[in-house]
């Protein structure tokens, strides 16, 4: 059987992966995307930390747990996406470095 | 008889003055007519008053035990009420009838004297004497006399006078009196400095303010005196309570062992030796001359002047608390007796030698003053009641007359052009031609100050006091008394001889001439009054016209006395005496300057009396000596110690101390501590916030991405100091 760690690794890879997306890509949907890459290196650390540990005891509360992070990411992504569109619409711009308006 | 309501009357006598003065200052001044017109219809109002109430008053019995009057609560004085009213008795009612003639005559007379008619001067000023206006006639100009500038201040003035004198009269009590007092010595103060463009004038209206200001302090003394022991100013009220005059007399006050109704008789007195001018402060009188002419006449000759001894009169029952007649005076008597007697001497002495018509006349008054004074110093009440009387009708009209000989004498040198002193009597002569109505009412008025036997008021009012000194046995002030009334028929005889006898001895005597109806009235009404006022007083003792006399003054002033009746006895001595030193003083004053005939001709007593003459001309150098004594010393005490020493050095060294300490110790806080402290954290607060405002404000670029980098960079660092933390423990 495949041991726990390289799942782990999996993981962290891809969260590396996705924190880097986010904080290096210019393109905002980019950055949306580095994050659904966050969120799902987080869920399988969730359902191999479930599988390892509590698969045999019939608690189903990992699997439930990542279910709701998947909506989390649907309703993100669908919120982020229409953010996008209507920066897109008034700066004509999807790059995240020109959307300062916040600027102090 | 009960027609009128007397006790409202008499209230109401001292009121119309008041309203003229206060109409004429605040609306009508611009009249001149409207002035004059409102001050004599006031002046003739209380005129009329006061006659009714004299009528009332001679025609009630018994007057002196219950005054017509009344009084009313005034100010609340702890559990009792402090009192003012009105009250006529016997005093009053003599006071209230010369007062009211004197006053009236002397509105109308000023109505002359001030030039109302005549055109307004060219070069005339306020507060100047009028200089004269030209006017041109058929063809050629020439100068007559211009109307007063300050025609209606001087009507307001002497309206808010009369006010003054009436209140003092009619007042019961001393309050009421003193409001009185005061108001006419600042009268007379305004009246004197009326023309005050003149330095001498100002001079002599401060001169007569503070000079009779010391009397009045020791007799505001005198007042507060009597009040905290006997707890009323009512004079009715204390002289008539037989328990409060006996304690009065009996308990010594703690002032050279004299009993407290001799010592506020003394005090009280010291306030009419200002007022009535006597020695040691008569000083300011002489000077008071300044003043227009009816004023000199009303205010210090037959007024103002005369209140001082109408005061000692009402205080007689203190001033000879304790004495019976014939017994030996009291102190209080006798300082009076001495002070009057001195001053009658040393005034007289003094007005021989005077060359300004006025100025004589005012050393008359200070002497006659003196004769009344030294008259209540022996007792003899009645006798300076009645001289107080014949002597405001005979001086007043005397200034009158010397007014219309000045006004006849300016009217002349404007004239002709001529600049010399109006006043001076060595520039007069020969005016009795000229000016016939003035001379021979002065004629009157001289012979009744003289003592002209028989026909004269001044005769009998002087008779009655020689008489009562020789026969209460005061031989010494019987002496004075005589020499004084010699020295005064001399000098009036000098007077009358230098003025209207002989020749003009200048252009403008020459060309003097009568003044206007107006002015000559009043003389003629007071000369009626210095001859007849007298008749009313001819005592019973006296030979042959005793007889068909009814001796009705002495019967109507008697029971004013405190004890029955006169010292007894009448001898013939002091008739011989006053018939002699008047008849001698005359001629004898004839004598010696009927031949004075040049303006520069040296005066004939000069020749006779040598540097006496010199002494009595400069008034024995009193008023050097009072510089000498008083004046130059307050003066140097106030230049030298109060302002260079106590002010200068004393108070401002403190004050300037005290701010250069307040300059020290505001810069050690400024620089030591509001600078560096306050205002350093202030300013420090303020630019921290600012800078790290700016530093942080760079973190807020607005790009989500370096937010994102500094959060997953700080998250690193926690979570490795965590985990290291949690390694280490």
């Amino acid at each position: 059987m495949i041991p726990l760690s390289w799942y782990l690794i999996l993981s962290g890879l891809l969260f590396l992966i996705g924190l880097l997306a986010v904080l290096i890509r210019k393109n905002s949907i980019g950055i949306l995307m580095g994050i659904e890459l966050i969120l799902n290196a987080a869920n399988i650390n969730l359902l191999a930390f479930w599988r390892y540990l509590y698969a045999n005891s019939g608690d189903h509360r990992g699997q439930m747990f990542v279910i709701v992070v998947f909506v989390v990411a649907a309703a993100e992504a669908a919120v982020g996406l229409a953010m996008i569109i209507s920066a897109y619409r008034r700066k004509n711009t999807i790059v995240a470095n020109e959307i300062n308006e916040l600027k102090g | 008889m009960n027609t009128f309501n007397y006790p409202l009357i008499i209230w109401l006598l001292p009121v119309p003055p008041l309203l003229a003065f206060a109409l004429i200052v605040l609306l009508i001044n611009k009249s001149k007519k409207a002035s004059h017109w409102t001050a004599l219809g006031g002046a003739g109002l209380s005129f009329i008053g006061a006659m009714v109430v004299f009528i009332k008053a001679i025609g009630t019995s018994a007057l002196a035990k219950n005054p017509i009057g009344s009084s009313l609560n005034w100010l609340p004085t702890g559990n009792t009420w402090l009192k003012i009213g009105t009250a006529v008795d016997p005093l009053s009612a003599i006071t209230l009838f010369f007062v009211a003639w004197t006053i009236l005559m002397i509105f109308i007379y000023s109505v002359g004297y001030h030039n109302y008619g005549q055109p307004k001067g060219d070069n005339d000023h306020p507060g100047l004497p009028p200089q004269g206006a030209v006017i041109s006639e058929h063809g050629h100009s020439h100068r007559v006399p211009s109307i007063e500038p300050m025609y209606s201040r001087f009507f307001a003035l002497i309206s808010l006078f009369a006010f003054a004198m009436y209140m003092l009269v009619v007042s019961d009590n001393l309050l009421t009196l003193y409001i009185g007092w005061e108001v006419m010595g600042l009268c007379s103060y305004l009246l004197i400095g009326f023309w005050y463009a003149k330095d001498s004038v100002r001079k002599a209206a401060v001169k007569a303010f503070i000079t009779t200001r010391i009397g009045d302090v020791f007799m505001l003394l005198g007042i507060a005196g009597l009040y905290s022991i006997t707890g009323t100013l009512n004079f009715h009220e204390i002289f008539s309570n037989p328990l409060i005059m006996k304690g009065l007399t009996e308990t010594i006050s703690p002032v050279f062992g004299l009993s407290w109704a001799g010592l506020i008789g003394l005090l009280v007195f010291i306030g009419t030796v200002g007022k009535s001018a006597q020695f040691p402060l008569h000083v300011w009188l002489p000077d008071a001359m300044e003043g227009p002419t009816p004023v000199s006449a009303m205010i210090h000759a037959a007024t103002m002047v005369s209140a001082g001894v109408y005061l000692s009169l009402r205080f007689f029952p203190l001033i000879s608390a304790g004495w019976q007649p014939g017994e030996a005076l009291t102190p209080t008597m006798t300082v009076v007796a001495v002070i009057g007697a001195f001053t009658a001497l040393f005034a007289a002495s003094i007005a021989i030698a005077q060359n300004d018509i006025k100025r004589v006349l005012a050393y008359s008054t200070i002497s006659q003053l003196g004769y009344m004074v030294a008259a209540i110093g022996i007792g003899a009440y009645t006798a300076a009641a009645f001289h107080l009387f014949t002597h405001a009708f005979f001086k007043a009209l005397l200034f009158l007359g010397s007014g219309s000989v000045i006004h006849g004498m300016e009217h002349g040198s404007l004239h002709i052009g001529e600049h010399i002193d109006a006043q001076d009597m060595r520039n007069m002569g020969g005016l009795g031609k000229k000016m016939p109505v003035t001379f021979w009412t002065f004629v009157v008025g001289g012979l009744a100050l003289s003592g002209f036997p028989l026909i004269t008021a001044g005769f009998w009012s002087k008779d009655e006091i020689l008489s009562g000194a020789f026969n209460s046995a005061h031989m010494a002030i019987f002496v004075v008394l005589a020499i004084s009334a010699l020295l005064t028929a001399i000098y009036t005889a000098r007077q009358l001889t230098m003025v209207f006898l002989s020749v003009p001895r200048t252009e403008s005597a020459s060309h003097a001439s009568e003044n206007k109806t107006v002015m000559t009235v009043p003389l003629a009404v007071l000369a009626f009054f210095a001859i007849c006022a007298g008749w009313v007083g001819i005592p019973q003792e006296f030979p042959l016209l005793g007889k068909i006399s009814s001796g009705w003054l002495q019967g109507f002033l008697d029971s004013m006395l405190p004890f029955k009746g006169e010292a007894a006895g009448h001898s013939l001595i002091p008739l011989m005496t006053s018939l002699g030193v008047s008849l001698g003083g005359l001629l004898i004053g004839w004598l010696i300057y009927r031949r004075y005939k040049e303006a520069n001709q040296v005066d004939p007593l000069r020749l006779g009396l040598g540097p006496v003459y010199s002494l009595l001309q400069n008034k024995y150098w009193i008023d050097e000596f009072y510089s000498l004594a008083f004046i130059r010393p307050a003066y140097w005490f106030a230049e030298k110690v109060s302002y260079e020493f106590i002010d200068k050095k004393l108070i401002d060294g403190i004050l300037h101390g005290i701010a250069r300490i307040g300059l020290w110790l505001g810069k050690i806080l400024r620089f030591g501590l509001d600078l560096p402290v306050v205002n350093g954290a202030g300013d420090g607060i303020a630019t921290g916030t600012k800078k790290s405002g700016k530093l942080f404000s760079r973190l807020q670029n607005g790009k989500v991405q370096h937010y994102m980098g500094l959060a997953v960079l700080l998250l690193v660092i926690t979570g490795m100091i965590v985990i290291y933390l949690a390694a280490a423990f």
